[in-house]
């Protein structure tokens, strides 16, 4: 029920933490796979790791917040694997954590160019080859962030928040083309990203670390598994649910 | 066998496994080798439930349940430890329909019925669920409420009110016994083609087409989708998924 087997799928940020886990997940399961991300060191490296597990993949460089990169990274898909069955949107960033008021126009604009334009621009060119072909399962990375406010990271928030309304919105236009499109509310999750934060604001992760109720980070393979569960047919008549995968942060 | 979720040597225990969603669920379990305890109020019904999975190759014990009736589910939970040793995972879904009623028509009676068994039913398994988990350092419980745990709809306040308060029983729970490591989480369904869904229409063609024509998948839910995320829910695989309603309504809570 659960297999993937013979299925594509389409990674962004393929290249480390959620992404790559995601990426293992898919291989793991049976899918072939083109992992994209913006960072060629850690897209190849989440190849060799497919590989090496006896999994099919390519590697395609992609900035997802531009239009031309992300059109010619689908398209690439389609030329090596001939169609795209499940698409796992998940290129972020975090950001600088600052006051509303003292975060830069350019710390802004950045973000909603990777998190909501990258997810907007994804499913843009991801939508037309699932028509093509009959149906696709897409999954959007969110975050916990986008269901409550979250001091100091107001604009991540507001992209996570937008991701979740972007996934409901095209849900409901597609429901009917047997297209299924969901997101993933990660909570505080031990990837290469948070690692980062901890690092320029040790604080500020250890009061997240706090906010789990479930008393520890999760772990970038448990994100993976809510993924490839909602890209299965398991999960049929599931379809615009931002699922919170946070131990327990937004009960 | 299915590269998915698996309960093998897990012991799971079903509410209302003797119809619809609670039978798809039990069913689900075994297939994923759990043993499993089918409840209900109806033995007839549970007693088939048994012999489908007796007849697939399964472990199953049926067990007479009202979970409205504290002796009835405190007796529940009794047997299934002193049966298999253990209960790992509970799927607390038994519940009923109201009357088709405003509320100023609804009897208090109908209001108390539905609230009885859909909220305080819920509430008294996972009181006697949870003591037999934390014996033995951990477990798993899924609730069913609805997509009305989340929107209004009318005619059914009664049904609407305990399906909120299940959601609202998932959510606190789940943060009291989370270091204990049991997860508590919730599935929330939109229509499914189930016995209750044709009492509720009463074979009433304009009331099933008008209920299908606003799920956006314009179609009902079959009980083994339900019974996919329950599995999945109860598994392993939804290890730091905890306090979670997750919704089964192919976008019906979102238009």
């Amino acid at each position: 029920m659960n297999s993937l087997d013979g299925k594509i799928a389409f990674v962004t940020g393929g290249g480390s933490g959620i992404g790559r886990a995601t990426a293992l997940a898919f291989a793991g399961r049976g899918a072939k796979l083109v992992i994209a991300d913006v960072d060629i060191d850690g897209g190849q490296e989440t190849l060799r790791l497919i590989e090496l597990s006896g999994g099919e993949a390519v590697f395609v460089s992609c900035d997802v917040g531009e239009a031309a990169s992300v059109e010619a990274a689908i398209d690439r898909c389609v030329e090596v694997f001939g169609r795209l069955d499940c698409a796992f949107n998940n290129a972020g960033i975090l950001g600088d954590m600052s006051l509303t008021a003292d975060c830069t126009e350019e710390n802004f604009d950045r973000i909603m160019r990777v998190n909501l334009k990258g997810v907007w621009l994804s499913m843009k060119y991801e939508i037309p080859q699932m028509l093509r072909q009959g149906g696709g399962v897409i999954v959007n990375t969110a975050s916990n962030a986008g269901m409550t406010g979250t001091p100091e990271l107001a604009a991540y928030s507001a992209t996570k928040g937008g991701v979740v309304q972007l996934t409901r919105s095209a849900a409901l236009e597609y429901a009917r083309s047997n297209i299924r499109i969901n997101a993933v509310c990660p909570g505080l999750i031990s990837t290469p990203m948070v690692a980062q934060q901890a690092v320029d604001y040790p604080d500020a992760v250890a009061n997240f670390t706090e906010l789990e109720p479930i008393g520890r980070m999760g772990r970038p393979e448990e994100i993976a598994e809510a993924v490839v569960w909602l890209c299965s047919d398991a999960a049929s008549f599931v379809t615009g649910h931002p699922m919170a995968v946070d131990g327990g942060i937004l009960a | 066998m299915s590269i998915g979720a698996t309960l093998a040597d897990k012991v799971a225990l079903v509410t209302g496994a003797g119809s619809g969603i609670g039978r798809a669920s039990a069913l689900a379990f075994a297939q994923a080798r759990a043993t499993v305890v089918v409840c209900d109020v109806d033995s007839k019904s549970g007693i088939e439930t048994v012999r489908l999975i007796r007849d697939a190759g399964g472990e199953a014990l049926f067990v007479q349940a009202d979970v409205s009736k504290s002796s009835d589910v405190e007796n529940m939970v009794r047997l299934t430890v002193a049966e298999y040793g253990r209960l790992d995972v509970a799927h607390n879904n038994a519940g009923v329909e109201p009357a088709n009623a405003s509320i100023l028509d609804g009897s208090e009676e109908d209001w108390d019925r539905v609230i009885d068994i859909n909220l305080k039913g819920v509430w008294l398994s996972m009181k006697h669920e949870i003591p037999a988990m934390l014996e033995q350092g951990g477990g798993s419980i899924v609730n069913t409420s609805s997509t009305v745990g989340h929107l209004g709809q009318s005619n059914m306040a009664s049904y609407v009110a305990s399906k909120h308060g299940v959601i609202g029983l998932t959510r606190a729970v789940a943060l009291e016994y989370v270091d204990a490591g049991i997860r508590v989480n919730a599935v929330c369904p939109a229509v499914v083609a189930t016995s209750m869904f044709e009492r509720f229409t009463r074979g009433d063609d304009h009331v099933a087409s008008t209920l299908i024509s606003s799920l956006p998948m314009k179609r009902l839910i079959k009980p083994q989708e339900v019974a996919n995320s329950v599995l999945w829910l109860s598994s392993d695989k939804a290890a730091y998924l905890n306090g979670h309603a997750l919704v089964i309504d192919g976008g019906l809570s979102i238009q």
